[in-house]
């Protein structure tokens, strides 16, 4: 009997035939296309659901399927292989559900863009390379699918190459994250090394044989890898730059879906980070790093899509907190990747909603008031706020406060460390958001004044973009709750990350840990609002406090870059250019100018006359017989 | 199968179009177009007959000819091939007819000889299938030297401004190396009729000398550095960006996509089957220079204004990349090391094919002539990119799996230098969406943003000869981008072989 989970190449093979049709047919597709790239994911998601349903009847939570040999040579042997197991299982509904939510709003967003086919095209080879990344059975389909959803990417980012800008911020992001997959690269090389197998099933199986410098190395290249892909601290600078793509793909690609594929690639290889304490700290460290820097400057954007940016950054950066702690906290960290996909996917189509009624304004500062004349993005925006800060029943509360618990939890100085970042995230969460949504949707209606009664007022968007809103708003909501009730998530993925373990002795009670949350929620809200309520200044103040000028300048990690990368790079570049065309050439020319300055005089011996020939040879036969003499009779 | 003497009829085919073409009155000039694209279409419908007929489990040389020669030398003219040769002729046979229609207005009647350029042309293809299809090395040779007399016309006769320079250092260099290698053929020949009683040059029978370690690394090194020289390696790399520069952009796409790979596949064929035990001690040096090449051939092809040099350095650094797999000696890296061959033929194929269709609408191969040409010309970007996308190694397209396989397999062996190479795809990355976003991304430049104007006019978008020339490159791209394992099933036994050669005549 066939089953859905014999075919679950099909859950790619759609999307995939989808762009492949729209990039050919050219515009002949322009009417129909963006049709098509909606209905294949729905396709793909309703696969998935049925595959979701086919899994949860079995009792080994794990179907693994060869398609075909990809690269076979003597004892390396890897298959184009799939793992449909829970993690995956979970990811695929995300990816497809959220997915289809955020095609069916593009239909609307990019309607008076001549090019919306190519961007479903696009859109489609995105999700289809997101499916193979999560459903890979090894570390090679892996990165088969990482470097594919960086091409979605760069060409998403890039779909307004006109744009210096956007043409500059895919080529990046690109870079960037080719850094990281340097370190995921070499991570496979050291696997093969010394394992023999890049399949997930083998390289588990031997983690144990690992000297523990080698695990250790595995985890760190792995997280290299992450890194880049999720930006994090040492790899985030791309990310923001990355908002210069049309808002869905923010939405999708580089808030609910691609950016989490390194808290994916660390939840997966689990075996290899449990294996390395010193692998599992650093990715702890990346992540509260990652979280206070993403916060910090969050705070001092006026760029409505550039705050929410370093809010995705700062959220995965819980994400990696979560993972690094391990145990119990890897459900949690897929628990608040899966409330972030729907709050902040959320919320970044309803700013798509608000730039479309404020005809691409994206300065918050230049809003105020919106509540009023767009309502339903004003709601669906708000719950989605209210979730990403964490207040309780909201499905950022549930992810979110275990995640500082378990920090708390963690032993000896880095649990306080840990927590009390995690714990300083969450207010400044509170705040930069809060700030956000005052300067938004309340408040005097600066727009108005700004473009001095010019500006017709802001319509509300069109259904077919506020109805994807409302089902993101529905799961910012309840997702957490369903998620985390009874521990259904940590159940469902026991199979992967193990089973979930109350902790004996927690270092800080839950209900302290929860009111200290809530508390700097409050604490941030309260402040913001204070701030904010009357509104701001339309241009920034030139002087602040060094703390705001450097968040500002995003902590100058473009700065830095600049200083070491570019400059470096670009002086390297022209040493090198000299070094070739006059060191390494200009020998050679000067060899070759040699070579005919001595034939020219040479050819001056060539007289034609027998009798200096003769001499010559004279000469010669002297000088060898000289030779010869001295050589015998020495 | 043995009775079909494919290799004489695959070299004799193009000389019979040069006949045809001899022929031709010259106010049917025009003709020797599609004559010299007829032959060689059969060509390359006897190479496709060659892989359909291939064994992978079959003897080591397939399709295997012996014809009386030089008798007194022990020469003999002996074809066949292995499973490395049989991808290198498969892809001349692959390149040629798209360079022939590629250059069908390339050599215009007045400026210079129609008939003398295609017949040029399938000289040279007459005689790279020669040099890949010799099982002799005297014979081997000959084509590897005789291989630079068509190219050196094609680029002194129908190149660009500075084509004298650019042929004469190209020949020159070649020369240079030939002459080192002929030393060491003599040598080889001289060291066979003393341990085999009589003279031979039969590469079967050289396999089965005992060379004493001294004498390997200087007969190595006359064979290394004229394949050094050809592939090219660092530091004999300068003539490549000049004659690439120079050529006309089929003869580019030749040059470098099958000519120059006669370097790396003799490196592998005839260097390390041959003088192991050199082979070994030159091995880290040499992986030094390759992965220095993988370096400075991408750094340097940032820094270049030209798009074609620029292409031909990116080319270097390719080149480091097959070196490196050559000479780790493990089956992957080999296997990758010439699946890169050919994938790197059809990748930089691509790439300078659509630099060419660049070039022939605004006249100009500098980088600044062009911007935002997105806009105007859809789809010759998208296939810019794909050619792009597979000259930095994107999974998906061909060079992914041949540079992971040489990674993977070099990196037991040579962790560091691996590192490096590694580290060579973020640039590989740099210099191709460099290119692309000077060319294709941002706004158009002033020149070509009025509507009307002549240079506007003359940017059209891809043409119907175009999309039969780039087609079935990007389809090859992409299907071995998906699928290389057949092309690795062939590949893989003649490597495995090799370098049971190699660890023999190393005495390791």
């Amino acid at each position: 009997m066939s089953s859905i989970l014999d075919v679950l190449w099909l859950l790619i093979a759609l999307p995939l035939g989808s762009a492949v049709v729209l990039l050919l047919a050219g515009r002949r597709a322009d009417r129909w296309g963006h049709y098509l790239g909606c209905a294949t994911v729905a396709a793909s998601f309703v696969l998935g659901v049925l595959a979701f349903l086919a899994l949860q009847a079995r009792t080994d939570r794990s179907v693994e399927e060869t398609l075909f040999r990809f690269l076979g040579v003597g004892s390396l042997k890897v298959d184009i292989g799939l793992l449909y197991d829970p993690l995956s299982a979970v990811f695929v509904l995300l990816i497809t559900g959220v997915g289809l939510l955020i095609h069916v709003y593009s239909i609307g967003y990019m309607a008076h863009d001549s090019a919306r086919r190519r961007f479903f095209a696009y859109l489609n080879l995105f999700v289809a390379a997101m499916l193979l990344l999560v459903l890979a059975n090894n570390f090679v389909v892996v990165y088969i699918g990482w470097e594919g959803v960086g091409l979605a990417s760069y060409l998403l980012i890039a779909f307004w190459y006109y744009k210096p800008a956007a043409a500059s911020a895919a080529k990046k992001a690109f870079l960037m994250n080719r850094v990281g997959d340097v370190g995921l690269a070499l991570a496979i090389f050291l696997m093969f090394a010394n394992l023999g197998t890049t399949s997930y099933s083998g390289v588990f199986a031997g983690v144990g044989n690992l000297s523990s410098v080698t695990a250790t190395t595995v985890g760190i290249l792995l997280l290299l890898g992450a890194c880049g892909k999720s930006g994090q601290f040492p790899l985030q600078a791309w990310l923001p730059d990355a908002m210069e793509g049309p808002t869905p793909v923010s939405a999708l690609i580089h808030a609910a879906t691609m950016v989490t594929a390194g808290v994916y690639l660390i939840v997966r290889a689990s075996p290899i980070f449990n294996a390395s304490p010193t692998a599992q700290l650093m990715v702890c460290i990346v992540g509260a790093v990652t979280l206070l820097i993403g916060c910090i400057i969050g705070c001092a954007k006026d760029d409505i899509k550039r705050v929410l940016a370093y809010s995705t950054m700062s959220q995965i950066g819980y994400m990696f907190l979560a993972a690094g702690l391990g145990g119990p906290a890897y459900a949690l960290a897929i628990l608040h990747l899966l409330t972030h996909g729907f709050f902040k996917a959320g919320l970044f189509l309803g700013a798509g909603s608000v730039m479309h009624g404020m005809k691409d304004q994206t300065d918050i500062r230049r809003f105020g008031g919106l509540a009023r004349v767009m309502p339903a993005t004003a709601i669906t925006f708000g719950l989605g706020y209210l979730a990403i800060i964490g207040l309780p029943p909201l499905s950022g509360f549930f992810s979110k406060d275990p995640i500082i618990q378990h920090a708390f939890d963690r032993p000896g100085w880095s649990g306080w460390a840990f927590g009390g970042a995690a714990l300083l995230g969450a207010g400044l969460t509170a705040f930069y958001m809060t700030r956000l949504m005052v300067l938004t949707f309340f408040g005097r209606r600066r727009w108005a004044a700004a473009s001095g009664g010019q500006l017709p007022e802001p319509k509300e968007s069109p259904w077919v973009m506020t109805a994807p809103m409302g089902a993101l708003a529905v799961g910012s909501v309840a997702a957490g709750f369903l998620l985390s009730n009874a521990d259904a998530l940590s159940n469902w993925l026991a199979p992967v990350v193990g089973a979930p373990v109350e902790s004996v002795a927690h270092k800080l009670e839950p209900l302290t840990v929860t009111w200290s949350v809530l508390g700097a929620v409050m604490l941030g809200v309260v402040i913001a609002a204070a701030m904010f309520a009357r509104g701001t200044a339309r241009s920034e103040p030139v002087t602040a406090n060094p703390i705001v000028l450097a968040a500002r300048r995003n902590l100058y990690a473009d700065v830095i870059n600049e200083a070491v990368f570019v400059r470096l790079g670009a002086w390297a570049m022209r040493v090198l250019v000299f070094v070739d065309s006059r060191g390494v050439d200009g020998t050679i020319n000067g060899l070759a100018a040699v070579c005919g300055g001595t034939s020219a005089r040479l050819r001056r011996l060539q007289t034609g006359f027998v009798r200096s020939y003769s001499l010559t040879m004279l000469v010669g036969v002297v000088a060898v017989i000289l030779a010869f003499s001295l050589a015998v009779f020495r | 199968m043995a009775h079909v003497p494919l290799f004489s009829l695959l070299i004799a085919v193009p000389l019979l179009g040069v006949a045809l073409i001899a022929l031709l009155p010259r106010r049917a000039e025009q003709l020797a177009k599609p004559i010299a694209l007829g032959a060689a279409l059969v060509v390359f419908s006897g190479t496709v007959a060659m892989w359909f007929g291939w064994r992978t489990d079959g003897p080591r040389f397939q399709y295997p000819e012996s014809y009386t020669w030089i008798p007194q030398f022990g020469s003999a003219f002996t074809l066949g091939a292995d499973g490395i040769a049989a991808v290198m002729v498969a892809l001349v046979g692959v390149l040629v007819p798209i360079v022939v229609l590629a250059s069908w207005h390339d050599a215009e009647p007045g400026k210079h000889s129609v008939r003398a350029f295609f017949a040029l042309v399938l000289v040279l293809e007459s005689f790279m299938l020669g040099v890949f299809a010799a099982t002799d090395v005297l014979v081997f040779y000959v084509f590897f030297e005789v291989m630079l007399v068509p190219m050196y016309f094609l680029i002194s006769s129908y190149g660009g401004p500075r084509r004298q320079y650019a042929a004469v250092k190209f020949f020159l260099y070649s020369l240079v190396g030939g002459l080192l290698m002929l030393a060491s053929v003599i040598g080889l020949y001289a060291i066979s009729s003393n341990q085999l009683g009589k003279g031979t040059f039969s590469f079967e029978a050289l396999l089965s000398l005992h060379i004493d370690p001294v004498t390997q690394r200087w007969l190595f090194l006359g064979f290394f550095i004229a394949f050094a020289i050809k592939a090219p390696l660092i530091p004999f790399h300068t003539w490549l960006p000049d004659a690439s520069a120079q050529a006309p952009i089929g003869v580019s796409v030749l040059l470098v996509g099958a000519l120059d790979k006669v370097g790396t596949y003799g490196m592998l064929r005839y260097c390390l089957p041959l003088f192991g035990s050199a082979a070994y001690d030159f091995a880290p040096w040499i992986i030094g220079l390759s992965v220095a090449g993988i370096l400075y051939g991408a750094i340097l092809a940032v820094g270049q204004s030209d798009m074609k040099r620029l292409v031909a350095y990116t080319s270097i650094a390719h080149f480091g990349f097959i070196a490196l797999g050559v000479f780790a000696f493990t089956a992957q890296a080999g296997t990758g090391a010439v699946l890169y061959m050919v994938n790197h033929g059809l990748s930089v194929g691509a790439l300078f094919l659509v630099v060419g269709f660049l070039i022939s609408r605004r006249n100009s191969s500098l980088i600044s002539d062009f911007g935002g040409m997105a806009r105007l010309m859809p789809w010759i970007a998208g296939v810019f990119l794909i050619a792009g996308l597979s000259a930095l190694s994107l999974p998906g397209t061909n060079s992914f799996a041949s540079e992971f396989l040489i990674l993977i397999g070099a990196f037991g062996a040579h962790k560091a230098a691996t590192i490096v190479a590694t580290v060579g795809i973020i640039f590989a990355a740099l210099f191709v969406l460099w290119l692309y976003q000077q060319t294709m991304h941002g706004p158009l430049i002033p020149e070509l943003a009025v509507t009307d104007s002549p240079a506007r006019l003359a940017v059209r978008d891809i043409t119907r000869r175009e999309v039969a020339v780039i087609s079935p490159l990007i389809g090859l791209i992409l299907l071995l981008g998906v699928y290389p394992q057949p092309v690795i099933d062939v590949i893989n036994p003649a490597v495995d072989r090799t370098l049971a050669d190699l660890h023999i005549s190393s005495g390791r």
